[in-house]
C-alpha cells in the first residue's frame, strides 16, 4: 500500500530587503521615481533652510530669564520681554487685585460646560439652556461689577487675551438666536419677511468687518439719541454681533436645506404650527448638522477679533503690537509676533480639530 | 382621482387663517423695520444739526489737500476728494489682483502638493496650510510689515538679487519696463493670438464634435503666443527697455518701486489665502470618485487625457464656487491694509477724508458700496457660472 504522499509547502522566501522596512518605506514613499527623489531632495534642502536657523533663534540662542532689555544680550530672542508682559497680554489693565474675578469667570465656564459634554448627564438640554441664560450674568457681574458688592471695572480697563474671549464669545452667542431667526425668515413663504433677511444678510456679509468697525465708532453716536452715549466696547460688540448673525444666517440656512422635505410635511402632519414645528423638528436637526459650520464661523470671529485694534480696543494683538513699539522694549517686534501668532494658533487650530471630530462623528445620520 | 368638494372648507376665526396672519406678520415686520429706520433717521438729521455739519456729497468736488504715499493715476494735493477715492480704488484693487494672482498660483502648487503620494512634501503642505490659516491675516501683515521690511537695512546694504532687483527699508526696487516703439506692434500681436486662439478652440471643438477627429489646441495656442511677439521682436525690434534700479546717493533712481506697505500686504494676503485655497483644491480633488478614473481608464483614456477631461473639469465644478469666496475674502481683507497705512480706499476714504471733512455718513456709506457692489458682481456672475456648470440630472 502506497503510503499517502503529503505535500508541504516550502516555507514563504521573505520579501526583497528593499521593499519593507524602512527602506521599502522610504522607496515607496520619498523615492519612488527620479521627479519623486527630486522632489524629496527639494524638501529636505527647505527643511535644512529652515528648521535649524528657527531652532536656534527661538531656543538655542534665546535669552529667558531677567527682567529688562539688558539681559537680552545672546543675539537670540528676547523672551524676557515676553514673561515681563505676560500678564498684560493676558488681563490689559485690568487691576491687579481683581484679576482674579477674571480668573474665576474662565474656571466658571469651564466647569459649567464641563456636563455638557458627557452624555449620561440628565436633564441635558434644560441644564444647556439654564447655562446659556445664567453663565452671561454671572460672567457680566463678576468681569464688570459695580452691583452686588462687587467694585466695577470700567471696560476701558479691560483688554488682552480676555477682551479678545470677551469679544469672540459675545459675539457668537449673541449672533446666534439673530442668525438663526433670519436663516428661517429667508426661507419664509412671506416676501415681504424674505426681502428684509436677505438684504440684511447680503448687506453685511458684503462688505470687510473693518469698515462696519468704522461704522460702529463713528455712525452709531449719530444713531442714538443725544443723551445715549454707547461704551466703545458695546458699540464693537454690537457691530461684531450684527456682523457675524449674517454668516451664521448663512450657515444654518444650509442646515435647514439639508433636511428632507419629509419632515417638514411630517410636522405639519402632526398638526404643528410654525415655530413648533420649527422649534421640535426642524431646527434640533439642522443645528445639530451645522455645528461644525458654526465652530468654522467662531475661528474666523476669533481671528477677526484682531480688528478691534482700528478702534484702539487693546485685545490680545493690540497689547502686544503696543509693547512692542514702547520705546522701553523697542527692536522685539518678531518675538511679540511669533508670541501672539502662537496664542491664535493655539486657539484656532484646537477647535478647528475639534469641529473636524465633530464632523467625523454627527457624520452618522443623513449619509448615504 | 379627482374629488370636488361642494361645501367650502369651514373657516376658522381670521385670527387662525394662516393667510391672513401671513399678511398681518408682513405688514408688522415693514413697519418695524422702516419705523426703525425712521427712528435712526430722525435722531441723526437732529445729531447732525447740533454738530453744524451739511450733509450730501458736495465736498467731493473739495480740494482734498494731501499728499498720498502711492498712486496709480496722475494726483497731487490740489486734487479733489473724488480724485482720492479714485486712488484709492484702484490702490485696493491692484492689491486684491496681485493678491489673487499669487494666492492662487501658491493655493494650486500646495494643494496639489498636499495629494502627493510623496509623504515629505505632502507633511510640509499640511504644516503650511495648518500653520498660515490659524494666524489671523492682521498679524501677519503686520509681522511683514514692522518685524521683516522695517527691519530690512538702509539702501546702502540693501539686499540684492543678481544685482538687479534690491530690497532694502524704504521697499522694493524692480527691473523696470519702459515701451520702445515696437511696443504697440507687441501688444497688438498678443491680442491677435488671444483672439486666435480662441477662434481655433472653437472650430477644433466644432470638428472634434462633428468627426471625433481631436486637434492639438493646446500646442497650436502655445505656438501663437510664443511665435506671434517673438516675430514682431524680430522684425520691429525689442518692445521692452528695461532700466534698472541703481544707488545714486542715498537711495535707487529708476526702475520699479513697490513701496514696503504693499509688499507686506500683498505677501501676509497672498500667503494667508493660499492655505484656503490649497484645502479648496485639495477637496476638489478628492470630490472626483475613483471611479471616474478607472472608467476613463478602461475607455482607453491614457493619464494625461484623463486628468484633463475626466478628473479636473469634474473637480473645477467643485472648486470654483467656494474658490471665488476665498478671493472675494481677499478682496475684503484687502482693507486691513489701512492698518499699516497703505493708502487703500478705507485708509484714504473712511479714514483720512472722513477725519478732515467729518462727513462720517457719505464716506461710509461710499466705501461700503464700493465693497456691496464688487461682491454683489461677484456673486450674480458666480450665481450665473454655477447654473451653466451644474450637473443636468435626468
Amino acid at each position: 500500500m502506497n503510503t499517502p504522499t503529503t505535500h508541504t509547502f516550502k516555507p514563504d522566501l521573505t520579501p526583497p530587503i528593499l521593499s519593507v522596512g524602512a527602506v521599502g518605506w522610504l522607496r515607496t514613499n520619498l523615492f519612488s521615481n527620479w521627479f519623486n527623489s527630486l522632489l524629496t531632495v527639494f524638501a529636505i534642502y527647505l527643511i535644512w533652510l529652515l528648521i535649524p536657523p528657527i531652532i536656534q533663534w527661538a531656543f538655542l540662542d534665546a535669552d529667558w530669564t531677567g527682567a529688562s532689555r539688558a539681559d537680552c544680550t545672546s543675539g537670540g530672542a528676547c523672551w524676557v520681554f515676553i514673561k515681563v508682559r505676560f500678564s498684560q497680554f493676558m488681563y490689559g489693565f485690568y487691576p491687579e487685585e481683581l484679576r482674579w474675578r477674571v480668573d474665576l469667570t474662565v474656571i466658571l465656564a469651564i466647569v459649567g460646560a464641563a456636563p455638557l459634554f458627557f452624555k449620561a448627564m440628565p436633564q441635558r438640554l434644560r441644564y444647556a439652556l439654564f447655562y446659556m441664560v445664567a453663565y452671561p450674568l454671572v460672567a457680566f457681574w463678576l468681569l464688570n461689577g459695580g452691583f452686588f458688592g462687587l467694585d466695577e471695572v470700567r471696560t476701558s480697563q479691560w483688554g488682552g487675551l480676555m477682551l479678545t474671549l470677551v469679544i469672540a464669545v459675545t459675539g457668537i452667542a449673541g449672533a446666534m438666536p439673530l442668525g438663526i431667526l433670519l436663516a428661517l425668515g429667508r426661507r419664509s413663504d412671506m416676501p415681504a419677511i424674505r426681502v428684509i433677511c436677505v438684504t440684511f444678510i447680503e448687506f453685511w456679509r458684503g462688505v470687510p468687518l473693518i469698515t462696519v468697525l468704522f461704522m460702529s465708532s463713528v455712525m452709531l453716536p449719530l444713531f442714538m439719541p443725544e443723551q445715549v452715549s454707547i461704551d466703545k466696547l458695546l458699540r464693537a460688540l454690537i457691530a461684531v454681533m450684527l456682523f457675524e448673525a449674517a454668516y451664521i444666517a448663512e450657515v444654518v440656512r444650509g442646515g435647514l436645506q439639508a433636511i428632507p422635505k419629509g419632515q417638514y410635511e411630517a410636522a405639519a402632519a402632526m398638526g404643528l404650527g410654525y415655530w413648533r414645528a420649527m422649534g421640535l423638528v426642524i431646527l434640533p436637526q439642522a443645528l445639530k448638522l451645522v455645528i461644525p459650520g458654526i465652530v468654522n464661523t467662531f475661528i474666523a470671529l476669533f481671528k477677526d477679533t484682531s480688528l478691534v485694534l482700528i478702534i484702539g480696543l487693546f485685545d490680545l494683538f493690540n497689547s502686544i503690537h503696543q509693547a512692542t513699539v514702547d520705546p522701553a522694549w523697542l527692536g522685539f517686534a518678531t518675538e511679540g509676533y511669533v508670541f501672539a501668532a502662537v496664542m491664535f494658533w493655539i486657539f484656532c487650530f484646537g477647535m478647528s480639530r475639534y469641529s473636524m471630530r465633530l464632523e467625523r462623528k454627527l457624520h452618522t445620520g443623513h449619509k448615504r | 382621482m379627482q374629488t370636488t368638494a361642494s361645501v367650502p372648507p369651514a373657516r376658522g376665526s381670521a385670527l387662525t387663517d394662516p393667510k391672513i396672519r401671513g399678511w398681518a406678520f408682513q405688514i408688522l415686520a415693514v413697519v418695524a423695520v422702516s419705523g426703525l429706520g425712521w427712528y435712526l433717521f430722525q435722531n441723526t438729521q437732529t445729531n447732525l444739526a447740533q454738530r453744524g455739519i451739511t450733509s450730501g456729497f458736495s465736498f467731493l468736488n473739495n480740494s482734498a489737500g494731501f499728499g498720498i504715499l502711492q498712486s496709480l493715476i496722475d494726483y497731487n494735493q490740489s486734487d479733489s476728494y473724488s480724485r482720492v477715492f479714485l486712488v484709492g480704488l484702484l490702490n485696493t484693487l491692484l492689491v486684491s489682483v496681485l493678491g489673487i494672482f499669487f494666492a492662487t498660483l501658491l493655493g494650486f502648487i500646495l494643494g496639489v502638493s498636499r495629494l502627493s503620494h510623496n509623504w515629505l512634501v505632502s507633511r510640509l503642505a499640511t504644516v503650511y496650510i495648518e500653520t498660515f490659516r490659524n494666524i489671523p491675516p492682521l498679524l501677519q501683515i503686520f509681522f511683514w510689515y514692522f518685524a521683516v521690511l522695517r527691519a530690512m537695512p538702509s539702501p546702502r546694504d540693501s539686499i540684492t538679487f543678481f544685482e538687479s532687483a534690491f530690497i532694502n527699508i524704504r521697499g522694493l526696487y524692480l527691473p523696470g519696463p519702459h515701451g520702445t516703439d515696437a511696443y504697440p506692434a507687441f501688444i497688438a500681436s498678443l491680442a491677435i493670438a488671444v483672439v486666435a486662439s480662441f477662434v481655433i478652440g472653437h472650430w477644433a471643438r466644432v470638428r472634434r464634435e462633428a468627426t471625433g477627429q481631436p486637434f492639438p489646441v493646446l500646442a497650436t495656442v502655445v505656438g501663437l503666443f510664443v511665435l506671434l511677439p517673438a516675430a514682431t521682436t524680430v522684425a520691429l525690434g525689442n518692445p521692452f527697455s528695461w532700466s534698472f534700479p541703481e544707488l545714486r546717493g542715498f537711495n535707487f533712481v529708476g526702475g520699479l518701486v513697490v513701496i514696503p506697505e504693499l509688499v507686506a500686504i500683498t505677501l501676509a494676503l497672498s500667503l494667508y489665502t493660499a492655505a484656503f485655497i490649497a484645502e479648496i483644491v485639495r477637496s476638489g480633488i478628492q470630490a472626483v470618485s475613483h471611479g471616474q478614473t478607472e472608467a476613463a481608464l478602461s475607455l482607453g483614456l491614457r493619464p494625461r487625457l484623463n486628468l484633463r477631461l475626466v478628473v479636473i473639469p469634474q473637480a473645477m465644478r467643485v472648486i470654483i464656487p467656494p474658490l471665488t469666496s476665498q478671493y472675494l475674502n481677499l478682496v475684503k481683507n484687502s482693507s486691513l491694509a489701512a492698518a499699516i497705512g497703505y493708502p487703500d480706499l478705507v485708509a484714504l476714504f473712511a479714514g483720512t477724508v472722513l477725519n478732515q471733512t467729518g462727513q462720517a455718513i457719505e464716506t461710509i456709506a461710499i466705501t461700503m458700496s464700493v465693497y456691496l457692489a464688487i461682491s454683489l458682481s461677484i456673486s450674480v456672475l458666480m450665481n450665473w457660472y454655477n447654473k451653466r456648470i451644474a450637473l443636468v440630472e435626468r
